[in-house]
């Protein structure tokens, strides 16, 4: 079944839109939000806080964007719980494999580890410093090396006359490389035009420059400067950078020359207009053809066999790092060149996980060996496979309440307890527990005790009867007086009745009900009771 | 916050009852620095417009909410007295955070003064395009004051560019956490771009202050929108609170008139603005309506300034109206088609013009410039904006229709011109603000940013009309309004659900309860209301340095690690029965009596069985609500027990029938055999009401006595008796 423009229109709808670290509230119970992940302009790991526990989903995150808004793990710390959702180096780490079986003469460098795991730990053990220490570090680095490198082979390209075509994978990726390559270009003095053919490029550009509040921080800084979020918007208008719907458009015939640099959907190489260009370029040797990690290369380019166009592959980061290996590899098959860079390292997970301080992780089953647990003792690890429910143990037994301010009499029991019944009203909002106590005075007979514990004195409870002018005789049940037996008190005064005290158990029984009420007083004051 | 023991306080109640002599008043108190009330210190913007500046003490924390200045002065009264936040000028201990509502001198012209030259270090929150334009505004100033006054600088462009690093910008909704306890939160307010109210929340205390606020959409703004919050305290404007507005587009249309009129006469138009807010607003209009005409006049700003300003406008596009936004992608509504900047060299020029010059309310700099060559023309026309402060040739202008202006000693200028006042204000009017005090309901309202008569007139409103509490403090006056605080206690499942359980109550009432003294016919008309009050129930332990707990009361015993002592009560009457053929036969039917109906005068001493099911008939039938179960020796219904005592040496095993009747005026029928036994009335664990009862049986009568008890008497409800004895 085919989806209508109204269907989609519809769906959309139903969407409800929120901003960073906006509260919704569910339910009345459950509050959810939202905080940057780091990967593309509003990704995002969830929080939900219920009144039982307070979970996180993670999901793919980058420490430091280049474009979109880092990665807010701050907002994160303190939930009871972390649903780790992050794939990125399950695919990573096979993509890799895969390449290195791909080529028989891989021409690999191992490029030593680029962190020691132990040696930048020295911070308490929290991980923040850590973390910290992650900003500004080789990670972006790596990545402005290579988006510098496909520059450099972009402009390789151009100068030998033969066009470049990148498929439009993650949309941060596209948005640098049109601020590199037109960079390049431009020290290059090389006059070169750049399409974005997409139904949809006008609309996404146009967007990127309207949403300061989801960027980085470097481009919010080009907001308070005045300066556009994006070079794209100068580009457009010198002219330089030229945005079609499709290839098709009566426009892009006259403005189209080669060599030239397009992107274009759709990475799979199957759909969109970049399977037109790909025919028409696969056969020249002087073309580039970008692609980004995750696309089976082989199968890909198959339709179009013989391939002389060159290929480069590249992985960007998609992801908390979990693997060790900074892996660079430069192999040839097809005649044409694919190089690949993979960056997997363990050391992200860790220090995040200390510094968010989790009761429970929990880690799709495929990470059991990757993320091992044993050297964590702050939170229990769980493991999850799919269409599997996991079970995790509850963390509070209680809710927290809160309860409006004023208080009826309570009463003191012990020296440091005090006890006080509350008759109220339970509002649940916004995830909260509220009790609103009632106003209405409690009648006095209300707040005679409904509930009593202890042994019962006979002395003290002689004396207090006494006190209400009560008077009567003690009749010890056997010969033991121990606390297990009856004892009666027979009372005469002011008239008659009978107290018949047991161990657990007191019975009053007395014909007149306010003697009956003066016998309960005594016997509740000499009790403990609510 | 937690319950430390040294903390709460019991109070014994001097009662005189004496079943309170055990019974305390328990008050919380959290915390020795949490001072149970909210104050606001009014620096500025009290019972006036400008400078506005207000410093909330809640929670523990302070937060200044705006530092403006005064447009009307220039000696010390343009910054707020910062000397009553600190006497010692160590403002950073003194505050926990500057929030600045929106871009506007008044609102936040003394801030670089306040960082950079008193010295405050500490955090400072402002939305994005707050935060974008209030340096262009801060400069244009500092450059106004600077160049065209010559006064001596408060301080310059490096302050203000430092003192916006230190800003951290925020988005609407988005909840900011400021330290553990301090939350705060932006609103959209509609004034101008990225106007905000905030909220701010530590504890259980929460406050709004709105900042400049507009009600209705405007061309570019969308209007104020907010939660509904639980609020102690609403901190509102109130520029126009006597005033409500009629529509707004009646004015623009007037406007647009009146400009039109003006260009096809061939005259200049001068329209002096700030180079933000009102100016784009009046762009659009402009742009839009121009867009219609078939010979459009240029419109020509004057100035990087508004240029710029328009830049800044794209990008923040999503802080515009709906309308605004949605068209973003095809064509940004900042990028004007007839819009360019002016060539000064052409302001003699022949032909009409429109012109937007800065400042506002042409109190100099080039919109005086053009207005003195502008002016004496009848053709040409000047706008005025809705508020000018008095001194400037607006404020003048304004005032009458002045045919000359005296600039200064030696310079006159001939008014000639036609003047068109701008009678739409991105403030809210007076039905505005009654909308929003009362969508919020805050438990307080304080008024600023207003004029004092009007003021008091929305005050006396605000209370009369919404019974809310209402102040609007003058300068350098502060208000103090208590605040909520909660305890928070852990509760347990047992309590929660118990409190969400639907609580239904099933009340009889019988229409004719008061007629007789005990006789009813059980098939009498019982009228039977339910009530689901959802009265929660529960025990509050309060302990020496622990968290306060909530339980039920079926969870305290083991809690406390005690056993139950169960305080009963018992009653033995004997019970005569008679009349016996007045049970019905399906009475009889149902029950194992062996009776011979024929034969009243021969009833047989029946069984304890027997005699415990004949009373279970009775009440079944008396009390269908109630739920009485038959057991085997007793019946019960919740803690009350009734059986056959078994106690030979029972001392009331011996009550004469005599006792009865002088207890209660009734007498068993003399002429028919009545059967007596003792019966047991028990009630275990209750807090019961000392009522008597009389539950006829036949016309027999049995009385429990002071062991009737209970909130509940066979499933009637106390209240449902009442005070009235009950008379079944
Ligand atoms: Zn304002
Ligand atoms: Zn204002």
């Amino acid at each position: 079944m085919c989806l209508s423009v109204a269907d989609v229109k519809d769906c959309v709808q139903k969407i409800k839109t929120l901003k960073y670290a906006e509260e919704v509230c569910y339910n009345g119970t459950l509050i959810i939000k939202a905080f940057s992940s780091g990967l593309e302009i509003g990704t995002s790991n969830w929080t939900i806080n219920g009144p039982r526990r307070n979970i996180t989903c993670l999901s793919s995150s980058i420490f430091e964007s280049a474009h979109a808004m880092n990665f807010d793990y701050h907002s994160l710390q303190g939930n009871d719980l972390i649903l780790f959702s992050d794939f990125s180096s399950l695919h990573g780490t096979t993509g890799v494999c895969k390449d290195s079986d791909a080529s028989s003469n891989l021409h690999a460098c191992q490029a030593s580890t680029a962190y020691d795991c132990s040696s930048p730990r020295d911070d308490n053990g929290n991980g923040e410093g850590f973390i910290k220490s992650l900003f500004n570090s080789e990670e972006s680095l790596e990545e402005m090396e290579k988006l510098a490198f496909i520059c450099s082979c972009a402009i390789d390209s151009v100068k030998e006359g033969g066009s470049v075509l990148i498929p439009i994978g993650h949309l941060g990726i596209v948005l640098q490389l049109v601020e590199q390559i037109s960079l390049s270009l431009e020290s290059a003095n090389l006059k070169v035009p750049i399409f974005i053919i997409s139904t949809i490029a006008e609309d996404i550009l146009a967007f990127t420059n309207v949403v300061p509040e989801w960027l980085c921080e470097q481009r919010q800084q080009k907001l308070y400067s005045g300066e556009p979020l994006f070079a794209h918007v100068e580009l457009i208008k010198d002219k330089k950078l030229h945005l079609f719907p499709a290839v098709y458009s009566p426009n892009l015939l006259g403005m189209w020359q080669e060599p030239c640099i397009v992107f274009s959907p759709h990475w799979s190489l199957r759909l969109g207009p970049v399977v037109h260009l790909l025919r028409r370029w696969c056969g020249d040797q002087k073309c580039l053809l970008v692609l980004e990690q995750g696309v089976d290369a082989d199968l890909a380019l198959l339709p179009f066999k013989p391939m002389k166009m060159k290929v480069l592959q590249c992985s960007f980061r998609c992801g908390i790092k979990y693997g060790f290996l900074l892996h660079l590899s430069r192999h040839y098959f097809h005649c044409s060149t694919v190089l690949t860079f993979s960056v997997c390292r363990l050391q992200q997970v860790q220090p995040l996980l200390e510094m968010l301080k989790p009761k429970f992780v929990l880690l799709p089953e495929e990470l059991r060996l990757q993320i091992p647990s044993s050297n964590t003792h702050l939170s229990s690890f769980f493991y999850y496979t799919e269409n599997e429910t996991l079970r995790v143990p509850r963390l509070r037994d209680f809710f927290e309440a809160d309860l409006a301010f004023q208080f009826q009499p309570g009463r003191l029991k012990e020296e440091n307890k005090c006890l006080a019944r509350l008759k109220g009203e339970l509002f649940i909002e916004h995830g909260k527990h509220l009790f609103v106590l009632g106003k209405e005075p409690v009648d006095s007979s209300q707040s005679r005790p409904l509930l009593h514990w202890g042994s019962l004195d006979l002395n003290l409870l002689l004396k207090r009867l006494r006190e209400k002018g009560i008077n009567g005789s003690v009749e010890q049940s056997g010969s033991d007086i121990g606390p297990l037996n009856a004892c009666l008190i027979h009372v005469y005064e002011p008239n008659k009745a009978l107290i018949e005290i047991r161990a657990m158990s007191t019975i009053i029984s007395a014909a007149d009900e306010t003697l009956a009420s003066l016998i309960f007083e005594a016997v509740s004051s000499v009790l403990d009771g609510i | 916050m937690g319950l430390e023991g040294d903390t709460w306080q019991e109070k014994s109640l001097a009662a005189g009852n004496l079943l309170q002599t055990k019974a305390r008043k328990v008050q919380l108190q959290l915390g020795s620095h949490s001072a149970m009330e909210i104050e606001s210190l009014i620096l500025g913007a009290g019972q006036e417009v400008g400078k506005s500046c207000v410093v909330v003490s809640i929670g523990g924390k302070k937060i200044m909410f705006d530092c403006g200045m005064h447009m009307g002065y220039l000696d010390h009264r343009r910054y707020p007295d910062f000397s009553l936040i600190s006497k010692s000028g160590d403002f950073d201990k003194a505050l926990t955070c500057i929030i600045i509502t929106h871009f506007h001198l008044d609102h936040v012209g003394a801030l670089p003064y306040f960082t950079e030259v008193c010295g405050y270090r500490g955090p400072i929150y402002m939305t994005y395009p707050t935060k974008a334009l209030a340096p262009m505004m801060l400069e244009d100033y500092r450059k106004v004051m600077v160049e065209r006054r010559g006064e001596q600088e408060q301080f310059s462009s490096d302050h203000i560019v430092e003192c916006m690093k230190k800003v951290t910008a925020v988005d609407l909704k988005q909840t900011v956490q400021v330290d553990n306890d301090l939350q705060i939160r932006a609103y959209y307010a509609g004034h101008v771009l990225g106007a905000a109210m905030f909220y701010a929340k530590v504890g259980d205390s929460a406050m709004v202050y709105t900042g400049d606020y507009n009600m209705t959409p405007d061309r570019h703004l969308g209007a104020a929108q907010i939660d509904r919050l639980r609020l102690d305290l609403l901190i509102t404007e109130s520029t126009y609170a006597t005033t409500v507005r009629d529509s707004k587009y009646a004015r623009e249309r007037e406007f647009l008139k009146a400009v039109h009129k003006c260009v096809a006469g061939g005259g200049k138009v001068l329209i002096p603005t700030f180079a933000l807010g009102r100016a784009q607003e009046l762009c659009i209009l402009l742009d839009d309506y121009w867009e219609r005409m078939t010979r459009p006049v240029v419109i020509n700003i004057d100035g990087g300034l508004t240029i710029q300003a328009n830049m800044y406008y794209k990008m923040l596009i999503s802080w515009t109206s709906q309308k605004v936004k949605d068209t973003y992608a095809t064509r940004n509504a900042f990028d004007f088609k007839h819009v360019c900047s002016f060539d000064r060299s052409l302001i003699n020029a022949p032909g009409p013009c429109v012109l937007f010059a800065t400042p506002g309310m042409i109190s100099g700099g080039f919109s005086l410039e053009v207005f003195k060559q502008w002016a004496p023309s009848e053709m040409n026309l000047v706008t005025l904006p809705g508020y000018c402060v008095a001194g400037t040739i607006g404020h003048k202008l304004m005032s009458g229709k002045p045919t000359k202006i005296d600039l200064d000693k030696d310079t006159q200028i001939d008014v000639r011109c036609q003047i068109h006042q701008l009678s739409f204000s991105p403030h809210t009017d007076a039905k505005g603000i009654m909308d929003l005090v009362k969508f919020l309901s805050p438990k307080h309202v304080i008024l600023v940013h207003g004029e004092k008569p009007k003021m008091a007139s929305l005050k006396g409103r605000i209370q009369s009309e919404l019974g809310i509490p209402c102040y609007y403090p003058a300068n350098n006056d502060a208000v103090h309004i208590p605040s909520t605080q909660y305890v928070k206690a852990d509760a347990t499942d047992t309590f929660i659900r118990s409190c969400l359980n639907p609580n239904f109550e099933f009340l009889k009432s019988s229409g004719e309860s008061n007629s007789d003294l005990g006789f009813k016919d059980s098939n009498a008309v019982q009228l039977v209301q339910i009530r689901d009050e959802r009265v929660a129930q529960g025990i509050l332990i309060l302990e020496n340095r622990k968290k306060a707990k909530v339980v039920h009361q079926d969870e305290l015993l083991p809690m406390l690690g005690v056993e139950n002592h169960e305080v009963k009560s018992a009653y033995c009457c004997p019970v005569h029965i008679s009349n016996l053929e007045q049970i019905k036969p399906n009475e009889l039917s149902r029950s194992n009596l062996s009776l011979d109906p024929s034969s009243r005068k021969n009833a047989l001493p029946l069984s304890k069985c027997s005699w415990l099911h004949l009373l279970f008939e009775k009440l079944s039938n008396e009390l269908p609500g109630g739920d009485i179960q038959e057991l085997k020796n007793h019946l019960q219904l919740e803690s009350f027990h009734v059986s056959v005592c078994s106690n030979d040496n029972c001392p009331y095993k011996t009550l004469e029938v005599s006792d009865i009747k002088s207890d209660t005026g009734l007498y068993p029928d003399p002429c028919l055999h009545a059967y007596s036994e003792v019966l047991r009335f028990e009630s275990r664990g209750g807090n019961f009401p000392i009522n008597w009862l009389y539950v006829p049986i036949g016309r027999g009568v049995f009385k429990p006595s002071s062991a009737e008890f209970g909130p509940a008497w066979f499933g009637m409800k106390c209240k449902n008796l009442g005070s009235s004895s009950p008379r079944l």
